[in-house]
């Protein structure tokens, strides 16, 4: 049998204060990076416009493309390698003119700038009250699924349980959006659709050690052990599962970083980072809250209940 | 060896024979997405309020003819807005006759009357607003449907989105703006006659009369690829539209070799109204007028009894035919707009497939070997297990129409990644178990039981954001959404009922298990 860990017996729960540090610390750099860069770079779909993806036969300069586009007015353009160096992305913002004539302009303007033959293979066109749409939408279905995770904790576990797993999934998207933005990646569908995954996968994890808690406090408890040492038993117990998983989850978001290619780069960065975020935080955003909330209800109990014995 | 054992045998075989069966052979039987397949995503937008603007206008002239037939003198009826007609009588003697007249537009309630002015509004009641602008978007969406139908696509999608919105996937279209320009003409077609009283200098100096307005003839020259703009003082009124037309064909057009024209034929009431309106104007012109523009303006010679006429216009042979078929399927109710477009070509889509599926793969071995390496037998199970997953998810995927796309691609990626963690919840369990001492068997028995409700929570939780996202979200998110909820069903089923079952039939059946090999 290999064991990844036997019998493990770590402190975790213990060393919390340190881990709120980190959060705040994590939680704040990328909040920074995200006031510094003025919010999001949202993709067209958020914001409108126009995004050409074009396959040259030749392998242009970015310059090249600049200047033959220079000439139809449209507005600041913003042109990126999208793989290889044959193949470009072309993001223009919302214009006056209609979708069509864009395209049509875009198109001849290539085709006039001496760049060879090309290939148009993807076109994208989002107008104003389509990005608004999916603005709304996006930050819809992310408070649908918070609502959803505290509902579902709520009743199966309790309502201490369901906050703190919320508070943990936000610190996670936090700490997401904030890697997005230091790294300059755009927030686009797929991206939402993998930030909401990670919703799903940071939950997951959390309830894991939840259950394992319920289970334990069902049983005998051994005598002296306070809530912060079963919670901290019951991370410990999941530990080789919480790791084995966060493995395997790891693997298939790298595998679809390096190898899924340009479109769902974005995507699987999320996942990639969100899967770190998403079991670090069980410990240490979920159980430790918990935790200390509970400490913080005893407390209160033991010290009412003083006061009423000395009164 | 358990009673129901061989039940659950049977049970797991229909299940593989049925998800081969959904999904033989598989490059028919999945849908892919645009993303995948290549094609063209359009959201139009049908400005339904121009439908209910235009009903008001009919409603406007409707009550103009009664009341001229009356005799009542108008001062002024116009529209205001969308759904209000504002009349303005000469005098307020005949305001009881304009107010039997006005009782007649059953669709409309009178407002801010005012006697002694002689004035009073019209509006449309909100309940009849709404329903024109449903019949707006469901016409134009029938509409449009003949047209794509007529144009040949395979298999496209033309569905309904939300109140005013119409949805259309075109798989593996190859002339994109040719099918734009198809779907989204008005192809309103109207027979005006020219107002020959009024000079066209007048006119663009601004002296035109109220019944009339300009509209223009656009010329290419084909040579120097300029535009000519040639005006024309047309009457407003339409004599006859495009409503009451039969057939539209292309036809070369004798006068003007290369290129073509479309020659239609009326309904019996059209070719009636035609007969007489070309028997009351000989000498007159007749303007041919397509969504606004002029496309010819010929002399009317004689009376034309039989209910033909060409539209000319140096078309090409694919403009001819486009037009043929948007005549012949009507035109739109309202004008609509392209408020959304995602275009990806065949070759773009043949190579997302490819990565989409390495990274499938990749991702599937990479979890495999590991599950093999760490669980020994056990992981061999857990991977028959995972096979199994894959393969319900896409038979599933099959059988309820569900489209693969290429955020679903990296879902599937996903599910992998998260179906072993099923496995892995249960075995570690199992270990669990046999340190606390217990014999194999107990100790499977004990951790398939204890692993099961974690296993249910995780799933149900993350199935939960899947309906979410299938319910609220548009287009590529949904994608995800359901091979992500599809993956982690397959994966409740595989991972408990079938991984169970291996464990039985590989350690109940002896009579004495040593030891696992886990």
């Amino acid at each position: 049998m290999i064991e990844l860990f036997k019998n493990p017996n770590y402190d975790f729960i213990g060393k919390r204060k340190w881990a709120y540090y980190v959060s705040i610390a994590f939680t704040l750099i990328g909040l920074t990076s995200l006031v510094a860069k003025g919010g999001l770079r949202y993709d067209i779909d958020f914001t409108g416009g126009t995004l050409v993806q074009v396959r040259f036969e030749q392998a242009p300069s970015v310059a090249q493309i600049r200047s033959s586009l220079s000439t139809i007015h449209l507005g600041e353009s913003v042109i990126q390698r999208f793989g290889d160096e044959r193949e470009y992305i072309i993001r223009l913002p919302l214009a006056a003119a209609s979708s069509e004539e864009v395209q049509k302009r875009v198109q001849s303007a290539l085709a006039a700038g001496g760049l060879g033959k090309f290939e148009i293979r993807r076109l994208e066109f989002v107008g104003p009250q389509v990005g608004r749409d999916l603005q709304l939408q996006a930050v819809y279905l992310v408070l649908v699924g918070l609502v959803w995770i505290t509902i579902y904790i709520g009743l199966r576990f309790d309502l201490r349980g369901g906050v703190a797993a919320v508070i943990a999934v936000i610190h996670d998207v936090l700490v997401c959006l904030g890697a997005l933005s230091i790294m300059n990646r755009e927030f686009s569908l797929p991206v939402l659709a993998a930030l909401l995954t990670i919703i799903g996968y940071s939950v997951n994890d959390t309830i894991v050690a939840y259950d394992r808690l319920r289970e334990n406090r069902g049983k005998m408890v051994p005598k002296g052990r306070t809530f912060a040492d079963q919670m901290n038993d019951a991370v410990n117990q999941t530990l080789s599962r919480t790791i084995l998983t966060s493995l395997t989850t790891f693997f298939s978001a790298a595998v679809l970083l390096f190898f899924g290619g340009k479109t769902l780069e974005d995507f699987a960065f999320v996942l990639f980072v969100g899967v770190i975020t998403g079991t670090y935080s069980t410990t240490y955003v979920a159980a430790a809250i918990v935790v200390d909330w509970t400490r913080y209800v005893e407390g209160r109990l033991r010290r009412s209940k003083k006061a009423v014995a000395k009164a | 060896m358990p009673r129901n054992l061989w039940s659950r045998v049977t049970l797991v075989a229909v299940v593989v024979v049925l998800s081969g069966w959904y999904l033989y052979p598989p490059k028919r039987t999945i849908n892919l997405g645009l993303d995948l397949q290549g094609g063209t995503h359009l959201v139009l937008g049908v400005e339904a309020d121009k439908y209910v603007a235009s009903q008001t206008d009919r409603a406007a002239e409707d009550l103009k003819a009664t009341l001229e037939r009356k005799g009542v003198a108008v001062k002024r009826i116009a529209r205001e807005g969308d759904a209000t007609v504002v009349v303005e009588l000469a005098s307020p003697q005949s305001w009881n006759d304009a107010l039997t007249a006005a009782a007649e537009l059953q669709n409309f309630g009178r407002r801010d009357e005012d006697q002694a002015a002689g004035r009073f509004k019209l509006v449309m009641s909100e309940r009849v607003v709404s329903r024109l602008r449903d019949d707006a978007v469901r016409q134009g969406l029938e509409t449009i449907r003949n047209r794509v139908d007529q144009f040949g696509v395979a298999e496209p999608t033309i569905t309904r989105q939300g109140s005013d919105r119409i949805l259309i996937q075109l798989p593996g279209i190859h002339d994109v703006a040719r099918a734009k320009a198809l779907i989204g003409k008005t192809a309103l077609l109207e027979f005006k006659l020219l107002d020959e009283r009024v000079s066209v200098e007048e006119a663009l100096k601004g002296n035109l009369p109220d019944t009339d307005e300009i509209l223009y003839q656009r010329r290419v020259d084909k040579e120097t690829k300029t535009e000519r703009k040639i005006p024309y003082v047309v009457q407003k009124r339409a004599l006859l539209t495009g409503a009451e037309l039969t057939r539209a064909e292309v036809q070369a057009d004798p006068n003007s070799p290369g290129n073509w024209q479309v020659s239609i034929e009326f309904t019996a009431t059209g070719t009636r109204i035609f007969g007489e309106v070309t028997e009351q104007n000989v000498g007159k012109h007749l303007a041919i007028v397509l969504d606004g523009s002029v496309y010819s303006a010929p002399r009317i010679n004689e009376r034309i009894p039989g209910g033909r006429a060409v539209i000319t216009g140096q078309f090409t042979v694919d403009e001819a035919r486009d037009l043929a078929i948007v005549l012949r399927a009507g035109a739109l109710p309202a004008p609509v707009t392209i408020l959304e477009e995602r275009t990806v070509g065949p070759s773009l889509g043949a190579d997302s497939i490819r990565q989409g599926l390495i990274a499938i793969s990749a991702s599937a071995a990479v979890v495999f070997v590991f599950m093999l390496f760490y669980y020994r037998l056990s992981g061999l199970i857990a991977d028959v297990a995972l096979g199994l997953n894959l393969l319900l998810l896409f038979a599933c995927m099959a059988a309820i129409g569900a489209t693969l796309t290429l955020p679903g691609l990296a879902g599937i990626a996903l599910t992998v990644g998260m179906a072993v963690d099923t496995n892995i919840l249960i075995f570690e369990r199992i270990r669990e178990e046999l340190r606390l001492g217990k014999t194999p068997r107990a100790s499977i028995e004990a951790g398939f039981r204890r692993a099961l409700r974690t296993i249910i929570d995780t799933h149900l939780t993350v199935m939960g954001t899947a309906v979410i996202l299938v319910s609220f979200g548009t287009s590529s998110v949904k994608g995800f959404g359901a091979s992500l909820f599809l993956g982690l069903a397959a994966s409740l089923f595989t991972a408990y009922f079938f991984t169970r079952l291996l464990f039985d039939l590989v350690y109940m059946g002896r009579r004495k298990v040593e030891a696992i090999s886990i």
